[in-house]
């Protein structure tokens, strides 16, 4: 089957809209935020606001290779970068939101967090993981890398899958909405099952090997 | 806390010198204004991509908002505090009552067309004399005099509401408790026509309803114990628990239950919702403890819900009995507070 690659301009423009939506998606949820218009909470509004996005960015990104392969769209792996990009963007306002807002430069505080809820523990380990996948995103440094970029890359499953536990966890009782994400987060990883089975036998052998 | 008025531009919470930025100052009508106008844009649809959940204007349009009366009732000084009350534009519309939905603004948009008059709260159990009060003898009966109170939720956030009601003491005492009375059972309204959290697990974040709560009796023959009947000079909006709800400032908010039909006096300790949802995080006490820490977060500090945006430095450290230790530290001289949490 052909299909017809759409030209770099197209493909750029597409890329401006993308950024473009997106800030003026965060800047308008800030304005409201920052004038006491999120809701009567707006703290919360805002950490609520910016990991949601993390989370649907998360999806969006990982639905791009899925869809490229079975819709013989290749050119969209050419967005894959930066909607993961876009993730950890949001990652670090929901983590600088939690810091300067909920828990107002409480440091010591914010380390008992991390330490005694496990929710936040799992979420901080996610976001160890987009960062060490962000910092390794520029192009030389993957050529670099080599086929250790891959192996470093995979670990974004297990971010997915830390972060739809934190939000999990993070529900007094109406489990709803987490539930929907896990269901779409396992749809998303059955695509994957081949190469994930792959890892996972590779590295079941080795550590039988030793 | 202590807020003061210092000079024209700056408070001091906490010891903390800030200074009162424009939210600080906007008036309650402008804030509803702006809020009423969001809600008119209708923002939502576009955010779906970036945010399932709106909090802005979420697409219900409040046009048969649930009429309020305003309330005869005795200024009382004794029961006062010091900081500064929570917007009633907050108070109406950040809610948990989960069967309303339980997200903090549903209540506010699912409970407008709630049916308050007729009610029917019944008083009976272990006592001599049970009575029932229908809607006009719940305002009637007994003398309404303004608390204002702190409330502080099990969730780490806090509220100063200027509540009408009356003691819930005079209330039993009127029943005339035998002496096998050692407890009170309170009951929520269970009508699933009404309220969409009954007829839907997934809408009533899976709560078996109706909802109840439970006090020990001198727990609730303390004078700071209220049954109130309204909020800010009027009678209760349905979000806060109309006609008749409990509130308990020195313990967790959900001990203070909505939206009343039935309160027994009994020998045995009652069951109550929270507790048989999750017994290891919400027990049948709940009193705001800063030292005891709710499994999955501190309760040693607080976030105070007032006016004004992100930028409002409102975390304060949360106090034992919610500062009402003076008055209730007795009941519980002889227990062992990290286990009876």
């Amino acid at each position: 089957m052909m299909t017809r690659r759409p030209s770099r301009a197209a493909l750029i423009a597409a890329k401006i809209c993308i950024h473009l939506t997106a800030l003026s998606w965060v800047g308008y949820y800030y304005f409201l935020a920052i004038t006491d218009q999120l809701g009567s909470d707006p703290v919360k509004g805002i950490i609520h606001f910016t990991g949601m996005s993390a989370l649907n960015m998360l999806l969006l990104t990982l639905a791009v290779s899925p869809l490229a392969r079975n819709f013989n769209l290749p050119w969209l792996l050419g967005f894959r970068r930066l909607l993961g990009l876009y993730v950890f963007f949001f990652a670090c306002l929901h983590l600088l939101n939690f810091i300067l807002f909920e828990l107002q430069l409480d440091f010591s505080l914010f380390i008992d967090e991390v330490i005694e809820r496990p929710y936040i523990t799992l979420g901080m380990l996610a976001f160890v993981i987009l960062t060490a996948l962000a910092i390794t995103s520029f192009r030389h440094l993957k050529r670099k890398m080599g086929r250790h970029w891959q192996t470093l890359h995979n670990l974004i499953y297990a971010a997915v899958i830390l972060v739809v536990i934190h939000f999990y966890w993070s529900v007094k009782s109406d489990i709803t909405e987490p539930v929907i994400y896990i269901l779409l987060i396992i749809g998303l990883l059955l695509f994957r099952r081949q190469k994930l089975s792959y890892y996972l036998r590779r590295k079941v052998a080795r550590i039988s090997q030793q | 806390m202590l807020i003061k008025v210092k000079d024209k531009s700056s408070v001091i919470v906490d010891g903390r010198r800030r200074y009162m930025t424009e939210s600080d100052v906007t008036d309650e009508s402008v804030y509803q204004q702006r809020r009423q106008l969001l809600r008119g844009l209708g923002f939502i649809g576009a955010s779906t991509l970036l945010w399932t959940n709106g909090i802005v204007g979420s697409g219900k349009a409040r046009a048969d908002t649930f009429k309020t009366q305003d309330l005869d009732f005795a200024k009382s000084n004794a029961q006062t505090v010091p900081d500064a009350l929570t917007p009633e534009a907050k108070v109406i519309s950040h809610n948990n009552f989960y069967e309303f939905g339980s997200q903090k603004h549903q209540p506010a948009e699912n409970a407008q067309s709630f049916r308050v008059n007729p009610w029917s709260l019944k008083v009976g159990g272990e006592v001599e004399k049970p009575f029932t009060l229908d809607y006009e003898q719940l305002f009637s009966q007994f003398v309404i005099e303004e608390r204002i109170y702190r409330l502080r939720c099990v969730e780490a956030w806090s509220m100063v509401i200027p509540w009408l009601g009356f003691e819930l003491g005079k209330l039993i005492k009127r029943a005339q408790p035998t002496s096998k009375a050692r407890y009170v059972a309170f009951k929520t309204l269970y009508d699933p026509e009404q309220m969409p959290g009954q007829r839907s697990r997934l809408v009533g974040g899976g709560i078996d309803y109706p909802y109840v709560e439970g006090l020990r009796i001198d727990e609730a023959m303390n004078p700071l114990t209220l049954l109130s009947v309204g909020l800010y000079g009027k009678t209760l909006p349905p979000q806060n628990g109309a006609p008749v709800r409990l509130v308990v400032p020195w313990k967790y908010g959900f001990k203070s239950i909505k939206s009343i039909v039935e309160i027994q006096l009994t020998e045995k300790q009652p069951p109550t919702t929270w507790n048989i949802l999750a017994p290891h995080e919400y027990g049948f006490y709940a009193n705001v403890n800063p030292e005891v820490d709710h499994p999955r977060w501190s309760q040693a500090s607080e976030r105070r819900i007032t006016k004004g945006g992100l930028f409002t430095r409102n975390r304060i450290k949360t106090q034992m009995f919610n500062g009402y230790g003076e008055q209730v530290a007795d009941l519980y001289r002889d227990m062992d507070l990290s286990k009876n949490y």
